[in-house]
């Protein structure tokens, strides 16, 4: 009967067109979940279409949850309080979860989706985070692999920040929103300017992006997150690895600028003098600032046998140097391993752990 | 249509026991070792499996009768089942979704993983190469069983490896190792059973 090829062809596209229809249909009946209202605080109400997730549903009402994964359930950043209309935790969600939160209805907002009217209860400061517009003002390469990008902000034109604060670049993509989370570098003192650091990671979407990123581009990110608040009273020690500069530039710089007397330290560990980030700004500093002490500790000196200062792992230096003191504030951030060897050190210090701060680059 | 309900009872013994599509053919190995860790998940993907096969089977069972074997196009078999199949469980998981979020939180994640489970593929196929399945009737009652099949394996795989749990298990053997060996003995026991029943009778 007819040709056996032009039989299979048409058996095959006929098939695959019925079942496609079949289901953009049922997806129109099925997933149509109407317009759901979500209340946030008591306060704030709007309604959005139902079906997609929480987290997108939000940022089309500018309200910016923290979520450096963009979405995909993996980082745990996006943890919202739902009162009213979220259903019952996921398996997704449980890894980033702990018992009290799931008491208390915590649940990621990338994960759950809209399908009828929601209560929420959402931290107020997450409500201040902006959107930015902004153009790339200069950018760098200051090692290897990591370059120092400084984005100009034109609307709104400056950001209020914290030393330790980070902000969200949007990585354009035609298909979902992705944004990636990167430290502010530069002192809150420049409101209008953001500086970053961003380490090439090979098929990395994020610093592919930013490491392309031409002078005068414009970019869009927002902004500020992150609970960090520096003590008044406290020492001040900020230890760092790799990208982990940035935040521990900014709390030191602000510190310097501010109060040039207070005792502060900055530790920073790198593998070789090329990679020893602002290492000249640092020195400088140092001199300018009786309170500051910086250490640069290298792991490989080969380059330079000669080099006055610390040799080996940042933790080592970190156990040379540090006398023990109970007053202090630690911020700490570089690699995990980096983290793990230093609090270590840091606990034998007798420094309490809720004085320390880490977050893991 | 000529039903005779001995026939359908040994279809059904043959294909849940002597013949089970896991123990006997391997089908759908890698589910049923990921996913027999907890005796919830388990039941979770086994209902799926067993739900999923006998809507497949029964569909497939239609279009190969009455569209690829008019049109000669029988070699487009395995080609027409997955498109089937990968259809009918976006489908299921839209209703489910739907109708029963409890469901679907439950048997959410197993549902895109039957899609590629090569069990309900098996059945599929072993339902139109198998000359002795006569009717529409003899198809679903093979599906239902090897689905119920693949159900009761991952269902006491599951009881056995929560009593493993507490046990002593040499090193080298703990997880994957002990779990193929166990599969083994148990493909060893179903194995048993054959010659009681004759398959294709």
């Amino acid at each position: 009967m007819g040709n056996p090829y032009l039989n299979a062809m048409f058996v095959v596209a006929g098939l695959a067109c019925l079942l496609t229809i079949l289901l953009m249909i049922a997806e129109r009946f099925l997933c149509n979940y109407g317009s759901c209202e979500i209340e946030i605080n008591d306060k704030k109400k709007f309604s959005v279409t139902g079906g997609q997730s929480l987290l997108d549903s939000l940022y089309e009402n500018e309200i910016f949850i923290p979520s450096a994964c963009g979405g995909q359930g993996t980082c745990g950043y996006c943890k919202v309080r739902i009162l009213e209309g979220a259903g019952a935790v996921l398996p997704t969600e449980l890894p980033y979860l702990t018992d009290d939160e799931i008491a208390t209805s915590t649940r990621l907002a990338c994960q759950v989706k809209v399908k009828q009217n929601m209560k929420l209860r959402i931290r107020e400061d997450f409500l201040n985070v902006q959107q930015y517009a902004g153009t790339v003002a200069s950018a760098r390469m200051i090692s290897a692999d990591t370059r120092e990008i400084i984005i100009r902000l034109s609307a709104p034109a400056e950001m209020e920040f914290c030393a330790g604060q980070y902000v969200q670049i949007e990585v354009p993509n035609s298909n979902e929103r992705i944004s990636r989370a990167y430290s502010i570098c530069n002192p809150p003192s420049r409101k209008n300017e953001i500086e970053l650091l961003v380490k090439k990671i090979p098929e990395g979407l994020g610093s592919t992006y930013m490491h392309d990123l031409k002078v005068g581009a414009s970019v869009s990110l927002t902004g500020a997150y992150g609970e960090f608040q520096l003590d008044p009273e406290a020492e001040i020690i900020c230890i760092a690895g790799g990208c982990g500069m940035a935040p521990a530039r900014s709390i030191v710089r602000q510190i310097a600028a501010e109060n040039p007397q207070r005792k502060c330290w900055l530790f920073y560990g790198a593998r070789s003098e090329n990679d020893a980030l602002y290492y000249k700004e640092f020195c400088e500093l140092e001199k300018q600032t009786p309170g500051l002490t910086v250490v640069y500790s290298l792991n490989d000196v080969s380059g330079n046998p000669d080099r006055q200062g610390e040799a080996g792992f940042v933790h080592l230096a970190v156990d040379k140097h540090l006398r023990p003191t109970e007053n202090a504030q630690v911020f700490l951030c570089g690699p995990p391993l980096m983290i793990e060897a230093t609090q270590k050190v840091l606990l034998e210090k007798q420094i309490p752990q809720s004085k320390i701060f880490y977050d893991e680059f | 249509m000529e039903i005779s309900f001995a026939k359908l009872a040994m279809i059904f013994l043959s294909a849940a026991i002597t013949q089970n599509i896991l123990l006997s053919r391997f089908f759908g190995m890698c589910s049923f070792i990921a996913v027999s860790k907890s005796m919830k998940t388990a039941t979770g993907l086994g209902f799926a499996v067993l739900f999923v096969t006998v809507s497949t089977a029964i569909l497939n069972y239609l279009i190969y009768q009455h569209l690829l074997a008019p049109l000669e196009l029988i070699s487009l078999r395995p080609l027409i089942f997955i498109m089937v199949i990968a259809g009918f469980v976006q489908l299921v998981e839209m209703i489910i979704e739907r109708f029963s979020p409890t469901l679907h939180i439950n048997l959410g994640i197993y549902l895109p993983l039957i899609t590629v489970n090569c069990a309900i593929l098996g059945v599929n196929e072993t339902m139109i190469n198998d000359e002795s399945l006569k009717n529409i009737v003899e198809v679903i009652t093979f599906a239902f069983a090897s689905g119920a099949g693949w159900f009761f394996a991952i269902c006491i795989m599951a009881a056995i490896r929560k009593r493993l749990e507490n046990s002593n298990i040499p090193k080298p053997l703990r997880g994957l190792g002990i779990t193929m060996m166990i599969t083994g003995l148990m493909a060893l026991a179903f194995m048993g059973f054959a010659g009681t029943v004759e398959v294709g009778v």
